[in-house]
């Protein structure tokens, strides 16, 4: 059991010609996912990674059956590809891509909800299920089958993160990051309504960072809820300035919004464990 | 969109010659690209030429909030008998543009918002159509507005709208909207921030964004235009690693440590040659740095690669303070012996490489 993806999940890759989108599917196909092609407008018959190349998704899903988007292209192109790939019945649809406008996030994420679609990112690093299937670019090794389902908004601290807990031997059901933006597909409250649901997942690891209000709304969700499982959270941005913006898009303090502080208080008013550096959520959920 | 007339001038004889066309008081408005100008001392009234060339001078020879004013506006100044409160924003919980609106214009819109939140009208626009023309006039009725007087303050809102999408706004804000003792509404101040990432497609916002930058260190622009990620703080640990969580996370974790970060600064997920040199040419920029931590969570990108790179470049740069590294990832042992053998220390965790950071610090002082 995992959330979103696994197994038998088949995706396409948006981009798969591009240096990025190549590299990344190499290292996908070799993890194990199923992939069954590419969609690059206008280098339709070619091959990249022994896969198909097509011109559109639908020429693409008359050849093959896919359930599953995969989005490398340009900001500039990301909204038209996601869109293509919500109109193609794919779901979930991953969006890496970083740098979109926010404009274009609102439409897609409206499109995607008239359709009942799930949107991973963007500027997200992905999602894995653990020896199954991985549908991202995060490091493969680092993750293990396991028990802990992890949820994060950052790409290189989730990866941090996921290290500690195969070090520790807490193995993940799934990890997935939501993205970096400030509009993207997936609340942690969203998250966490699949995790619930998931019979393998037994505790969960929530990386929050400064900006926005997605944690204090986990929280209240979590206390409303009584949620029943383990959450271990840990907010990174104790250190950073009011006002400026650091890194992601959507990591910046506005007035006296979004502080780590808020965030870690209202978590832990809610029941949950807040882990002060990110070594801290191994022991923590082993400690429960 | 009705706004006041105006003029802008670049120096107090045009300032003044402004004045006596619009041939009565005037504001003068400092034309710069920061918030909260008219606190700063920005903006500020004449009623005669004579006055208007001084008070142009004065503004002219100003800077606000670290930006320098080299132009100001003049503008026929209006007696308003109400003034009130029109933005559009991005919602990020609901994923939307919201309308806010508020009867308390001209004041600061935050602190209406925590002291009377109900004094605050919000209306979300369905992304997948628009805002509607009933929509627009639902705000104008929210505003207290009837009559001809509707009509006008909801072609206001429509145009705010239509503007925002066109130019790919993350807010657009009249503070204050103004109601002339003529019963005339007219947009007596407009601000529009537009979205960083949209500047592919409003090319002609892009030379004035990476010029005027506000409240920014020299150093934070010259980051901006390397496209690194850099902000700039008032300790003595210079910091980079590639990941924006992964970065604040360090530094906050310098923080526990006692120690005082430098800076912020992100090269990336990837963790390329060329970034990291770049990043180290800004944070080593900063005179107050006096050692220097990296921390690359390498993932796919390969340790020893990363670490040749940190070699050359310090040679090439002649960097003579206490380095740190963090190095993991694919290739990390051989990463790592590289280092060593170069003598500088390199740590498996961040934790100790927080902790050996802040120590180093103390052996320099």
């Amino acid at each position: 059991m995992a959330i979103l993806v696994g197994r038998k999940t088949k995706a396409l890759v948006w981009g798969i010609t591009g240096s990025q989108g190549s590299f990344h599917t190499q290292l996908m196909l070799e993890y194990g996912t199923k992939i069954v092609g590419g969609i690059t407008p206008g280098r339709g018959g070619q091959q990249v990674q022994g896969l198909p190349v097509f011109d559109t998704a639908r020429e693409a899903l008359e050849r093959s059956k896919a359930d599953a988007a995969i989005i490398f292209v340009p900001a500039a192109h990301a909204k038209d590809a996601a869109l293509e790939a919500i109109a193609a019945i794919l779901n979930p649809v991953i969006v890496i891509t970083e740098g979109i406008p926010v404009k274009d996030e609102i439409q897609i994420m409206a499109v995607a909800k008239e359709k009942g679609t799930t949107i991973i990112g963007p500027n997200t690093p992905g999602i894995i299920t653990p020896g199954q299937c991985k549908l991202g670019i995060m490091p493969a090794h680092i993750f293990k089958p396991g028990k802990v389902g992890l949820v994060s908004r950052s790409g290189t601290l989730t990866y941090e993160i996921a290290a500690s807990l195969t070090n520790a031997g807490l193995g993940q059901t799934t990890c997935l990051g939501v993205g970096g933006d400030p509009v993207v597909g997936l609340s942690f409250v969203d998250v966490l309504k699949m995790f619930k649901k998931d019979a393998a997942t037994k505790a969960i690891a929530m990386i929050g960072e400064i900006g926005g209000n997605a944690e204090e709304n986990a929280a209240e969700f979590i206390r409303q809820t009584r949620y029943p499982k383990t959450i271990v959270a840990y907010i990174a941005g104790r250190a950073a300035p009011p006002g400026k913006r650091m890194g992601h898009a959507g990591a910046i303090i506005t007035g006296k919004a979004g502080t780590a502080e808020t965030k870690i208080e209202s978590l832990r008013g809610a029941g949950v464990k807040v882990a002060m550096k990110p070594g801290e959520i191994a022991r923590l959920i082993k400690r429960s | 969109m009705p706004v006041p007339d105006g003029i802008v001038a670049a120096t107090p004889a045009e300032v003044k010659e402004a004045c006596q066309k619009l041939a009565g008081p005037v504001m003068v408005k400092a034309q710069v690209l920061v918030a909260g100008r008219g606190k700063a001392g920005g903006i500020k009234p004449a009623s005669t030429p004579e006055e208007a060339e001084r008070v142009g001078n004065e503004i002219l020879s100003m800077t606000v909030k670290g930006e320098k004013v080299s132009k100001v506006l003049v503008e026929k100044k209006l007696a308003s008998k109400l003034e009130r409160y029109v933005s559009i924003v991005v919602d990020r919980g609901s994923k939307c543009y919201t309308i806010l609106c508020s009867t308390q214009g001209g004041m600061d819109i935050e602190q209406v918002a925590s002291q009377n939140p109900e004094k605050i009208f919000r209306y979300q626009i369905n992304p997948l159509l628009g805002l509607q023309e009933y929509e627009s006039r639902t705000v104008a009725k929210a505003l207290g507005y009837s009559g001809k007087q509707l009509t006008q303050v909801a072609a206001i809102v429509s145009k705010l709208y239509q503007i925002a999408m066109n130019y790919d706004a993350e807010l657009i804000e009249s503070n204050p909207l103004i109601e002339t003792q003529d019963g005339d509404i007219v947009a007596a101040d407009l601000r529009i921030l537009i979205d960083d990432n949209s500047l592919f497609r409003q090319r002609k916002f892009l030379e004035r964004a990476s010029t005027y930058e506000p409240d920014m260190t020299q150093l934070e622009i010259q980051a901006r235009e390397k496209d690194l990620a850099y902000v700039e703080l008032s300790g003595d640990i210079g910091i980079i690693g590639n990941g924006a969580g992964l970065v604040m996370a360090t530094l906050d974790m310098i923080l526990d440590h006692k120690g005082k970060p430098a800076n912020f600064c992100d090269v990336g997920g990837g963790a390329n040659e060329e970034r990291i040199a770049a990043a180290l040419q800004i944070v080593m920029g900063n005179p107050k740095v006096k050692v220097l931590l990296i921390n690359i969570m390498g993932g796919i990108t390969r340790c020893d690669d990363v670490a040749r790179a940190i070699l050359d470049i310090q040679k090439k740069m002649g960097i003579k303070i206490p380095m740190v590294i963090r190095l993991v990832g694919t290739n990390e042992k051989e990463g790592q012996k590289i280092l060593a053998d170069a003598n500088i220390p390199s740590l498996n965790s961040m934790e100790a490489a927080a902790a050996k950071a802040v120590e180093l610090l103390q052996k320099v002082q």
